[in-house]
């Protein structure tokens, strides 16, 4: 226990400052925290990589007031990857379902903002907005942690009334 | 005819692909295509991949990759005219099963002897007549979102019992697939896979595309091996070409396969701690995984590492200054990394978890066939960057990190010593980095066949590639998740259900890359 706290010390605080949101901070219900539900709907997996990182001691999440729940039912946010397979589409559509009201969409990465390089595939339905209405949009392949947390953020102050 | 004769001297003798490692290939009639892989097993092969394809007007053919000690062997078999049905090497090669199906879905070709004909890759979303990969598939009108909801898994009977299906969405953030458990209290007695949920039709994109343009494509099969995929695909195209590359190009792309393979190692230890209940283990691995990662944008342009490889070399080339960097990083890491591995090797409560959990015994490896990190963790010695030494590990020699009772523990220790063994081969090859070009000229002939193969973190990764008229005729990447995600059900058995998630890990298989 000693060594596990001294090498604590030793790393110390790496975290990053809070990037600044674009949008400006209303009185929300939710404005202060939210919880994040995570879907990947086909994604090539790099995508997940930087929501591992985002969740790593660089970036502070749960500072931030965000953090990923295992069920839709307890999620304020669906964070959705990939250029939507056909084979995920009922799945997303039902974990989308599954999440009480108010709720947002935020799609990550080119593939769920655009359907991406992978569009035109018989097997893929295109951009998440097909299926969902899309309140956040985050580009970049993949987009880097601080781009998914400031979009994540651009959400909570913008509020989860619908 | 006699099996060491059709070895030997049979009608068509083996071919050699140009390339940094042996390759051979032969064409194999459908009489002796089960023969061939008996005697192959016999020698000590494994099944890397078995794919197909339709040449020309349905005149099919199935292509199987085998590894020996010594060489690669690309087997193919041409399908009379018409034919639309192959001879299974499902009895000799467990692996093959899926992949067999997947070929009934993509092409609309029959495993004969294949006991299990229930469809792979292939949903609901459209009906068994539409079959991708065919020169002309039915029209895009079938096509459905309809979800996956009459598959026929295959439960154990018995009152006692109780089934628990898990996904396609995880609790976590990963990739999605299907687990259907069969339990007994606690005690995992089955667990069957179902997969194909990120199925992105990348085969069908690859066909008819620009060969130099296909690259962005390659690099996201699985993005967590983007260099592997990119190396490997490059390769095909220099094999096609007959180039030998600059040795500062080998150099450079074998940095960049090792930094893929540190940071996925570092990440994976991270999360198996963190599964453990270890949340040390995370923070203090991802804080590394983070600065490596950080590096990487700073001087190599991508966090994790994508687009860098490009056909003829790479796109971009070091500084002498960046490579002081690099190594003072990596000796920095390294020092960091050898307390922590101390200090978590000696953790009572981590090691609770990890020993004696998912194993998998080296004779059973053998009989799966088992290759990579995982293969090497149930003692099975193969890697491709020892066996063949293929540049840059001819001058810059590669150790090999194995462990021997199979389980999360070992797979978690060939990870350690493999994140220690590429950060030293780092520094060896940034002492003596090759002088010279980091790109040449590629050119490309209109038509030929070529095929790559690189280990990744996780095992071998192999493109198999055909030109055709200037243009990609048909392009295979191939995962090592093929061969071992049917082992992941056979690791868990015995478990119990809130060990899954660890053992599941300790494997970190690629959805993307098999789903394709």
């Amino acid at each position: 226990m000693y060594r596990i706290l001294r090498e604590a010390w030793r790393l110390g605080k790496v975290g990053d400052p809070m990037p600044s949101s674009s949008s400006p901070k209303k009185a929300t219900p939710f404005s202060r925290s939210a919880v994040i539900r995570h879907v990947d709907a086909g994604s090539c997996n790099a995508c997940e990589l930087e929501i591992q990182a985002l969740g790593g001691p660089h970036y502070g999440l749960e500072q931030a007031g965000l953090r990923f729940a295992a069920s839709p039912r307890h999620a304020d946010i669906l964070l959705v990857t990939g250029p939507l397979s056909r084979h995920m589409a009922a799945a997303l559509q039902d974990t989308y379902d599954a999440m009480p009201k108010p709720k947002k969409v935020l799609a990550v990465g080119d593939c769920a903002c655009t359907g991406g390089i992978f569009h035109d595939s018989y097997a893929v339905l295109g951009p998440v907005e097909t299926l969902l209405p899309v309140h956040e949009r985050c580009l970049g392949c993949p987009p880097k942690p601080e781009q998914i947390l400031s979009s994540l953020q651009n959400l909570l102050h913008e509020g989860l009334e619908q | 005819m006699n099996e060491e004769a059709l070895w030997e001297n049979g009608s068509a003798p083996f071919r050699v692909i140009a390339g940094p490692l042996p390759i051979h290939q032969r064409d194999v009639l459908a009489k002796d295509w089960q023969t061939l892989a008996q005697t192959l097993r016999r020698r000590g092969a494994r099944l890397l991949g078995i794919w197909g394809e339709e040449r020309n007007d349905r005149q099919y053919r199935i292509h199987a990759l085998f590894l020996t000690a010594d060489s690669c062997y690309w087997c193919n078999l041409a399908l009379a005219q018409g034919v639309e049905g192959f001879p299974s090497l499902a009895e000799i090669f467990p692996t093959a099963v899926r992949q067999e199906r997947a070929i009934a879905d993509l092409l609309g070709l029959r495993p004969q002897g294949n006991a299990d004909q229930r469809p792979w890759l292939r949903h609901a979303a459209w009906p068994s007549t539409f079959l991708p990969l065919r020169a002309n598939p039915v029209p895009l009108t079938e096509l459905s979102t309809q979800g996956d909801t009459d598959y026929a898994f295959q439960g154990l009977p018995g009152d006692d019992l109780h089934e628990i299906p898990v996904g396609p969405v995880h609790a976590g953030t990963i990739e999605p697939g299907h687990f259907r458990f069969t339990c007994l209290g606690e005690q995992i007695l089955r667990l069957e896979e179902r997969l194909g949920y990120t199925h992105k039709g990348i085969e069908r994109l690859l066909q008819g595309q620009d060969p130099f343009a296909a690259l962005v494509l390659l690099g996201r099969v699985s993005g967590d091996s983007t260099v592997a995929y990119a190396w490997a695909y490059a390769m095909a195209l220099e094999s096609i070409a007959g180039v030998h590359l600059p040795e500062r190009a080998q150099a450079l792309r074998g940095l960049l396969l090792e930094r893929e393979r540190l940071a996925n190692h570092l990440g994976d230890l991270g999360a198996l701690g963190n599964d453990a209940g270890l949340a040390f283990a995370l923070t203090q691995l991802l804080a590394i995984k983070e600065e490596m990662l950080r590096e990487n944008e700073r001087i190599f342009g991508h966090r994790y590492l994508m687009d860098l490889i490009c056909p003829g070399g790479l796109t971009m080339d070091l500084g002498a200054d960046t490579c002081q960097q690099l190594r003072a990083s990596g000796l920095r890491w390294q020092q960091r990394l050898q307390d922590l591995e101390l200090l978590l090797q000696e953790h009572a409560g981590l090691r609770d978890r990890l020993v004696g959990t998912g194993t998998i015994a080296p004779d059973r490896a053998v009989d799966w066939g088992m290759g990579g990190l995982a293969g090497r963790a149930s003692g099975q010695a193969w890697d491709l960057r020892v066996q063949f030494a293929p540049a840059p590990y001819d001058r810059f020699p590669m150790e090999i990190s194995l462990a021997s009772s199979g389980d999360v523990a070992s797979r978690w220790a060939v990870r350690f010593a493999e994140v220690f063994a590429s950060l030293r081969w780092q520094e060896k090859l940034l002492q003596e980095l090759p002088t010279g070009a980091c790109k040449m000229p590629l050119p490309l002939p209109s038509v030929g066949e070529g095929l790559g193969i690189v280990e990744g973190w996780r095992g071998e990764i192999f493109v198999a590639l055909r030109l055709e008229a200037g243009r990609i005729a048909r392009c295979h990447p191939h995962d090592p998740s093929w061969s071992l995600w049917p082992v992941l059900e056979e690791a868990v058995l015995q478990d119990i259900v809130a060990d899954f998630p660890l053992i599941n890990k300790s494997f970190n298989l690629s959805y993307s890359g098999h789903d394709l």
